[in-house]
């Protein structure tokens, strides 16, 4: 796409015209520098896309196999019904050895084929950047412009927990009854607290509530030992117990996401703002490490540049690049 | 016994021959003609509309029906395809699985119309939806739901139709699929052992009668090349039941603890190349599972000579036929007593398959038994790993198929000097003819009566009563079998079953003789990724109901291991969805796998779609059994390659594939 042609196509993508859409995905997943510039444009025409700032990012974590995708598949059926559009970023791992992925979570959706209102791409988390995928961040700026709600679907494992908080307005960690590492994580404070928690695969109700119960617990315990996430204290973390494959506690789970989105309403962009910036050290620090931070000038100073940058339209891919090559030339002069 | 040890020469096991085409009426033709030559059992292969539960109307039969079998819509295709074969002395086995309940009460109804006591019919229903999950593709509805139409199956014949055979148990499928010997016992008997929980579990069946219940499962088993390893495997196959069905159900009579098997030889390692070869290959398979006395099937089909090529032509079945009833009434085989009693390496073998095949059976039930091994997809990975391991080793020159990586120098074979007319063809007019007489099927019959069956089969599914009654009533009343499908699709929904390819280890591609080839197309992928500024994306698609998805998981793995990033749907997805994906993947290319034979209707339509989605750029291929005047016109509408069997080697098809990426590129 021709620098002349974005504005054209930022406009078809914002009115969620699935070629322009996919275009547009494919850009931003282009990693060589002659297309920075294009990616850097494109995204500063979606910026103020309408909505964008009306819409919801939800990001769905939680371990390998606990039905992150069907339930994607669901509640995105759900949302539909709601007469809500729906974009989809599902995330799956890149092997070590070849670089090559299975792109295996869409198998998992079942969707209307015709039904112009619901898309999904899925991405590779392309090795070097940990949980969530390279083009991410961007993607769902993408998708937000076109869609109501824009559901992400991280890997689950490494990284991405961590991630995902940048990049969503409402995590929702799903987990499946008898999961004890997640309550011993939550109860101990390594794991973040979430928004929501999700106890999926509760097709039987006896044991659904005894996880549900248990969770209460563990969460109890947790704010006790004031473990992190807890972004604000207002927002108690609702736990939603559901069956995916039979579609049970969708509403609720709905209901719930609903519930977070306005509770984060006045805070919405600054959140996002925060995520973004946060997003782009981890990048950096994950690369250099502290010693990067420190001959760039150290984490408050970065901060606020990114702060600066990210609102001229860099995003947080091109802005660590950016870093990456002035602490390379750096250490070039040092060495 | 007569003296020097020789004895009356025992009865033959049953000769069968799978078959049905096109309509009811030109698959009765057939039978008669199987039977009028000897053949001792009739064996009914179905068309995927008919076992996946669509009529000919629906959209998702197109370019399907009477293709790999005969279509069976109604009570009046039924009569029609056993017309003038009195069921009271046939024995019949219907390869049906998610639809058995349906087709063996259209039987059942089919026989009352005979005015013949269902009580004394006989033959066998596959009715194992497990290994459709696993192999075969067919499955409709969600694991548990399944689970309840087989066991209402099962509960339904032990009493009103005792001499029906209402499970085969079949390892057939995983082998066909990849697995070991191993996995072939441990997945077959995790099955078995899932099934007869669940009937237990229906509390239908008296404490005391459960014996006649397991005395009834029977097993539908698969025999390999390697015939000395698949003879004890038979063997470990008789031990492990018998230890099962006494540990676990405390069964005390040993003639219900029996392990009763039929057979189908191995089919993947047919060849497409020097196909005259495969003759040799059925035979030495044959003897696996004739050989010993001790664990002989009960009953054997044969696949033929042109496996690999299509449908097998009545006389290519004939010739299979010719092959058992040669080792049955020629030799001297049925004269003797087990050949391999005291066989110290027959043994210590079979006793080296019993332990591994149940430590396997106790992962399995450790992980929750065969329906959460199902659903998590831990039994589908192992397969696809397998198979993986064996396409490999065929490729490395490690596993020697001759023909095919060793002794391929030929003469010209008189037996394909003309390949495209050595299969059989299906008239496409077919399709239309079944859609005419369906329209006049639901013209003529009582719509009343059909909407009451309708609504009782629906009350029914919903409570916890047997399936079978409504279904037989429905049968009557002229139900059809997309109707009686597409109900319980709304009452207990759809499944689509784990892939088993994200997960999969596989040793493909880092170490062995291909390993620098290897290394090689992952350079050129990664300098085409720095060059396109995004990893080549590929999908791959499995359009229309065919369920074979052995070739598309591996080209899968494959195009992961050489560094694609690769979108895999699994088995049946229309041509929209297949779009509908490439168009929000934005891949770089597209592979269409099609083994069913439905390749000119289905891939022409994606391409039509693709242009119509601006996507007319993107270079398709397409690979399955494919005859080559089929490839032909496939390249002429704009098909880029086309693949078969004999492209072995999956670094060259990879290269391809790269290439391909890599002028699309080149040219935008
Ligand atoms: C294994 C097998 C099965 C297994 C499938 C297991 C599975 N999950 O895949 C089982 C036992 C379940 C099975 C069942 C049936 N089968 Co079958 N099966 C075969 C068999 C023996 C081998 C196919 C195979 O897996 N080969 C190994 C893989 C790796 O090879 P491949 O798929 O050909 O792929 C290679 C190339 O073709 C190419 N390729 C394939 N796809 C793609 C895609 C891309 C993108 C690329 C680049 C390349 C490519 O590359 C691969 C590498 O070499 C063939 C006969 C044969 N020998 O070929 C019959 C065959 C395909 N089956 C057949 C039939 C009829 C059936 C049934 C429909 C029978 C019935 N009436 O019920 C059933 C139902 C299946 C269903 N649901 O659709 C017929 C089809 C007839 C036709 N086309 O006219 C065949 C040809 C046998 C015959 N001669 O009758 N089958
Ligand atoms: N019983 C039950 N099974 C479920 C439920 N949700 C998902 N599953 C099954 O769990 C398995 C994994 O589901 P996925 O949706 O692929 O899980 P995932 O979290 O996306 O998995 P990854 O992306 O591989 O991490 C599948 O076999 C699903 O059918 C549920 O609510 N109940
Ligand atoms: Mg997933």
């Amino acid at each position: 796409m021709p620098l002349s042609d974005i504005a054209e196509d930022a406009q078809q993508v914002m009115s969620a015209n699935k070629a322009a859409v996919s275009r547009a995905l494919n850009l931003v997943e282009d990693r060589r520098a002659e297309s920075h510039a294009r990616v850097a444009e494109l995204l500063a025409a979606l910026k103020d896309a309408p909505k964008a700032a009306g819409g919801h990012r939800v990001g769905l974590t939680g371990p390998p196999g606990v039905g992150k995708s069907t339930l994607t598949s669901v509640l995105a059926r759900g949302l539909r019904l709601r007469d809500r559009t729906v974009g989809v970023v599902a995330v799956d791992p890149s092997s070590m050895r070849s670089g090559g992925s299975l792109l295996g979570d869409r198998a998992r959706m079942s969707f209307d084929p015709t039904d112009n209102g619901l898309f999904v791409r899925s991405l590779a988390t392309a090795g070097e950047v940990g949980g969530l995928a390279y083009a991410a961040n961007s993607s769902v700026r993408v998708l937000g412009a076109a869609y109501d709600t824009v559901i992400i679907e991280t890997t689950g494992v490494g990284q991405s927990e961590i991630d995902i908080v940048h990049v969503a307005d409402t995590v929702v960690l799903v987990i499946q009854p008898g999961s004890g590492d997640v309550l011993q994580f939550l109860k101990a404070g390594i794991m973040e607290i979430p928004d929501i928690l999700v106890v999926n695969k509760a097709d039987q109700d006896e044991l659904a509530r005894r996880a549900v119960a248990d969770l209460r617990g563990a969460l109890r315990t947790a704010h006790a030992v004031g473990a992190g996430g807890a972004q604000d204290g207002a927002w108690e973390t609702p736990i939603v117990a559901t069956s995916a494959t039979k579609g049970s506690g969708i509403d609720e789970l709905i209901a719930q996401l609903d519930a977070h989105r306005k509770h984060v309403e006045t805070a919405l962009l600054a959140r996002r703002r925060r995520g973004e910036v946060q997003w782009t050290l981890d990048l950096f620090i994950r690369k250099h490490g502290e010693h990067g931070v420190s001959t760039l000038g150290g984490r408050r100073l970065l901060k606020a540049r990114a702060e600066r940058e990210l609102d001229g339209g860099e995003t947080p891919l091109s802005l660590c690049e950016q870093l990456s090559r002035e602490y390379v030339a750096a250490l070039g002069q040092t060495a | 016994m007569a003296q020097d040890g020789k004895r009356e020469r025992d009865r033959p096991w049953i000769m069968r021959t799978y078959s049905g085409h096109s309509t009811a009426a030109a698959s009765n033709e057939l039978y008669r003609t199987n039977l009028a030559k000897g053949q001792t059992g009739l064996s009914v292969a179905f068309d995927l509309p008919t076992q996946t539960g669509y009529d000919a109307d629906d959209p998702l039969a197109r370019g399907e029906v009477g293709k790999v079998g005969v279509p069976i819509s109604h009570i009046g295709d039924m009569r029609a395809l056993f017309d003038g074969i009195p069921l009271d002395q046939m024995n019949t086995s219907m390869t049906i699985n998610a639809t058995a309940v349906w087709l063996l009460s259209l039987y059942i109804a089919t026989a009352e119309d005979q005015g013949v006591d269902p009580r004394v019919l006989r033959g066998t229903t596959q009715n194992d939806i497990i290994k459709e999950y696993l192999s075969r593709g067919t499955h409709i509805f969600p694991p548990a739901a399944s689970m309840r139409l087989i066991t209402d199956l099962i509960t339904y014949t032990v009493d009103e139709v005792p001499k029906w055979n209402p499970i085969n148990i079949c390892s057939y499928h995983l082998q066909e699929a990849g697995a070991t010997p191993t996995q072939e016992l441990a997945y077959a008997l995790v099955t078995a052992i899932g099934v007869l929980d669940a009937v237990k579990a229906t509390g239908r069946i008296p404490e005391a009668e459960f014996g006649k219940v397991v005395g009834r499962i029977s097993f539908f088993v698969n025999a390999g090349i390697r015939f000395v390893e698949e003879l004890c495997k038979m063997r470990a196959f008789v031990e492990l039941w018998d230890r099962v069905t006494q540990e676990r159900y405390g069964v005390t009579d040993p003639k219900q603890r029996r392990f009763r098997y039929g057979v189908q030889v191995n089919s993947l390692g047919l060849t497409e190349q020097q196909p005259e070869n495969n003759v040799i290959r059925i035979v030495l398979e044959m003897l696996a599972v004739t050989l010993s006395k001790d664990a002989r099937a009960r009953a054997i089909q044969l696949p033929a000579w042109n496996e690999a090529l299509g449908l097998p032509r009545p006389w290519d079945q004939q010739w299979s036929l010719r092959t058992q009833q040669i080792l049955a009434y020629e030799t001297d085989l049925l004269e003797y007593d087990d050949l391999f009693t005291g066989s110290e390496v027959v043994k210590a073998h079979t006793q080296d398959l019993v332990e591994s095949a149940w430590a396997e059976v106790q992962e399995v039930l450790k992980r929750g038994g065969a329906v959460e091994a199902v659903e998590s997809g831990y039994i589908k990975q192992r397969l696809v790993e397998s198979n993986a391991a064996r396409l490999r080793a065929i490729e490395a020159g490690e596993q020697i198929v001759v023909g095919v990586n060793k002794f391929v120098e030929s003469e010209p074979s008189p037996l394909t000097e003309n390949l495209d007319e050595a299969i059989l063809t299906v008239d496409p007019k077919v399709d239309a003819d079944q859609r005419a007489a369906l329209a006049r099927w639901k013209e003529t019959r009582d719509n009343d009566a059909v909407d009451k069956a309708l609504a009782e089969l629906q009350r029914v599914a919903k409570s916890d009563e047997n399936m079978m009654v409504p279904s037989i009533a429905a049968a009557h009343a002229g139900v059809t079998t997309g109707e009686w499908a597409n109900l319980l699709r709304e009452v207990w929904g759809e499944y689509r079953a784990p892939t088993g390819v994200s997960g999969a280890s596989v040793k493909t591609a880092a170490t062995g003789a291909n390993a620098e080839t290897v290394a090689r197309l992952r350079d050129r992928i990664h300098a085409l990724e720095a060059s396109m500024g995004r990893r080549p994306k590929m999908l791959v698609g499995k359009p229309g109901l065919d369920g074979h998805s052995n070739g598309a998981e591996q080209i899968a793995i494959k195009a992961r291991d050489v560094g694609f990033d690769v979108v895999y749907e699994g088995i049946r997805v229309s041509p929209e969805q297949i779009v509908a994906s490439a168009l929000e993947e934005g891949v770089h290319l597209i592979g269409l796998s099609i083994l069913s034979g439905s390749h000119l209707a289905l891939v022409p339509e994606v391409m039509k779609r693709l242009r119509a989605a601006g996507l007319g750029d993107v270079p398709v291929v397409a690979g399955g059994i494919i005859p080559e005047a089929d490839a032909e016109r496939l390249r002429q509408e704009g098909v880029a390659a086309v693949y078969t069997p004999k492209d072995f080697e999956l670094d060259n098809i990879m290269s391809d594939l790269i290439d391909l990426v890599d002028r699309q590129h080149a040219a935008e």
